[in-house]
């Protein structure tokens, strides 16, 4: 199997996650960019997997820990959403810069 | 590889299942107990942790180590010995948060629910012998971290500390899971034993070496390690007092559970490569959180840079592991079980006392303490020897904690574990200024209200319980010493 393409793909889209949390004020945008590193993750998981399959694995760990990566994911969503639903409830933005009642 | 992944055994996962089991029962019995009775969750709580307590107990004394789900899942006596200590705090942070969330009237089901699903993953941590195991174990722990630190719904900072909290969090996980994929992609299996066969060998790939510092990075902002601490002292001020005593000593136990797993176990190969960043990042949170605690106005705040200082050392004897050598890494690894055990009997103690004090003074200032010797006497004793037992003053506990991490550092005998033990001295010289600072102004100081703190039971009996403690075991450290066979999963390694 060809797996430079996915990885190489994975890699990029991880490049652009990290990037987007360092870059975007929105606290949306920011928990858009760390679900595109987890999708980075879970190509990876997953080609591995195959990779790892094409060798004899037959119990699809990857496959599986991709799985799992995805469930948690969609949890931690939703909590994260609730969080910034309760900001937006309070202080009506849902900038992160605006959140800096604690400093050194 | 494949031992037969469908067969598992019920008593080794019988205390998991109980506290799963007490959880839901929590949730689901607070809506008709009808809003006068909602006190009565805790207890229930209390008792089903008390419950799991006692098959970990029954576990212990049948002796054997058992495993499920094809070796994911081991019970040995590293994993009890995590799982005893975790119970325990369990059982202090419920009694700490009896009190305060019937006064600021949340919701307690939920909140007792969210705790026990945290302890639930605590439990899991030690045991997990696979990257998917510790994943969700510690997914199980943050999750219900992040709602916890931001349950007081109309406190905006709160909902600060929860927001920065949770997006680190879901930052740091994504990172390690970047790191694990890549470990997974090199070795083909997410066992641990398994990876630290497959790295060996592997010491010059560029990318196993990167992956290796994505699984450090993602493990240090779980145990606030600088550079990546600065969400805790926002977090822990946000935060109700008795979920920042969580966060502070039970999450970031189950972080250094997970990452001596990690590092010990699965990559021992490469210690040579990741054994020096980490002594190098132990010597930059001590120092850096130590010099920030000293300029802090806010308890809390104080607190938790002394935390971040803690975590410190507590990652030294991670700096002094050498490949294959069984001698000094388990030292170290004994090393760093006696510390995260002392460090949590004096630093949840010290929650103990700011919950009992934050009820009549909310702004939590240096400043309340004031007096307190005269208000209070046996507080303000509790908390000053909390307070010497943090600086490691003897005869308490967190002398010894801080002795083994000192030896450990120089057995190890090479120059850079010699300069790790000196950061370590000169870190706990620099921390005496402001524990004693905290001291002098509760016995020095005149009280600005006289009337005395009133902690109520159940924080009376925590204070007092944990003083002991931290006083017996200093006193008695042969007891505390003893739990140094548990270092077996050194012996388990390759």
């Amino acid at each position: 199997m060809q797996a430079a393409f996915p990885l190489v793909f994975a890699a990029l889209l991880f490049c652009v996650g990290v990037f987007g949390v360092l870059s975007r004020r929105n606290a949306v945008l920011v928990l858009m960019s760390v679900e595109l590193m987890l999708a980075a993750v879970t190509i990876n998981l997953v080609t591995f997997g195959l990779l790892a399959a094409d060798r004899g694995d037959v119990v699809l760990t990857g496959q599986i820990f991709a799985l799992f990566v995805l469930a948690i994911g969609a949890a931690e969503v939703g909590v994260g959403l609730a969080i910034i639903l309760l900001l937006y409830r309070n202080r009506a933005t849902v900038n992160i810069d605006d959140a800096d009642l604690m400093k050194y | 590889m494949d031992p037969d992944v469908t067969a598992f055994d019920w008593f080794a996962l019988a205390p998991e299942l109980t506290l799963l089991a007490t959880a839901l029962i929590v949730l689901v019995v607070e809506p008709f107990l009808g809003p006068a009775r909602t006190k009565w969750v805790n207890p229930v709580a209390v008792v089903g942790v008390l419950a799991t307590l006692v098959w970990v107990v029954l576990l212990a004394v049948d002796g054997t180590d058992r495993s499920s789900f094809g070796e994911m899942f081991v019970v040995d006596a590293y994993a009890l010995l995590f799982k005893v200590f975790f119970l325990g705090t369990a059982l202090f942070v419920l009694l700490l948060s009896y009190r305060y969330f019937q006064e600021i009237r949340t919701y307690q089901g939920e909140y007792y629910f969210l705790v026990l699903s945290a302890f639930l993953g605590m439990l899991l941590m030690p045991s997990a012998r696979d990257l998917v195991m510790v994943f969700i174990a510690l997914e199980l722990v943050s999750v219900p971290g992040f709602v916890m630190a931001g349950l007081r719904k109309f406190d905006l900072r709160s909902n600060e500390g929860a927001m920065k909290f949770f997006l680190i969090g879901v930052l740091s996980v994504a990172v390690l899971l970047f790191g694990l994929s890549i470990v997974y992609g090199y070795t083909g299996t997410t066992n641990l034993a398994g990876i630290a066969e497959g790295l060996a060998g592997l010491e010059d790939e560029p990318l196993v070496l990167a992956s290796m510092l994505f699984v450090i990075v993602g493990f240090g902002f779980k145990i606030s390690a600088v550079p990546f601490h600065f969400w805790a002292p926002d977090t822990y001020e946000g935060s109700p007092i008795p979920v920042t005593a969580f966060l502070s000593v039970a999450s970031k136990a189950a972080g250094f559970a997970g990452l001596l797993q990690v590092c010990f176990v699965a990559f021992e190969p490469l210690a040579d490569v990741w054994a020096p960043v980490l002594g190098v990042i132990a010597v930059l949170t001590m120092t850096l959180g130590n010099l920030t605690a000293l300029q802090q106005r806010n308890i809390v705040r104080l607190f938790a840079f002394s935390s971040v200082a803690h975590a410190g050392y507590m990652i030294v004897p991670f700096g002094l592991v050498r490949p294959g050598e069984a001698d000094v890494n388990s030292q170290a690894f004994t090393a760093v079980l006696l510390y995260l055990l002392a460090y949590s009997v004096m630093n949840i103690g010290a929650f103990a006392v700011v919950t009992a004090v934050a009820r009549r003074h909310p702004g939590r200032q240096t400043s309340d303490y004031a007096g307190l010797g005269q208000r209070s006497p046996g507080l303000a004793t509790a908390l000053t020897m909390f307070l010497l037992s943090l600086g490691g003053v003897p005869p308490l506990v967190g002398l010894w904690a801080k002795f083994f991490v000192f030896t450990a550092a120089v057995n190890a005998g090479t120059a850079f574990t010699y300069f790790l033990a000196a950061a370590v001295v000169v870190n706990s010289v620099i921390a005496m200024f402001y524990y004693l600072s905290i001291a002098r102004t509760m016995w020095m100081d005149a009280p600005a209200v006289p009337d005395p703190i009133r902690p109520g039971l159940a924080l009376n009996f925590t204070i007092a319980a944990l003083a002991v403690v931290a006083l017996a075991v200093g006193i008695y450290p042969e007891a505390f010493a003893g739990f140094a066979d548990a270092s077996t999963l050194i012996a388990a390694g390759p």
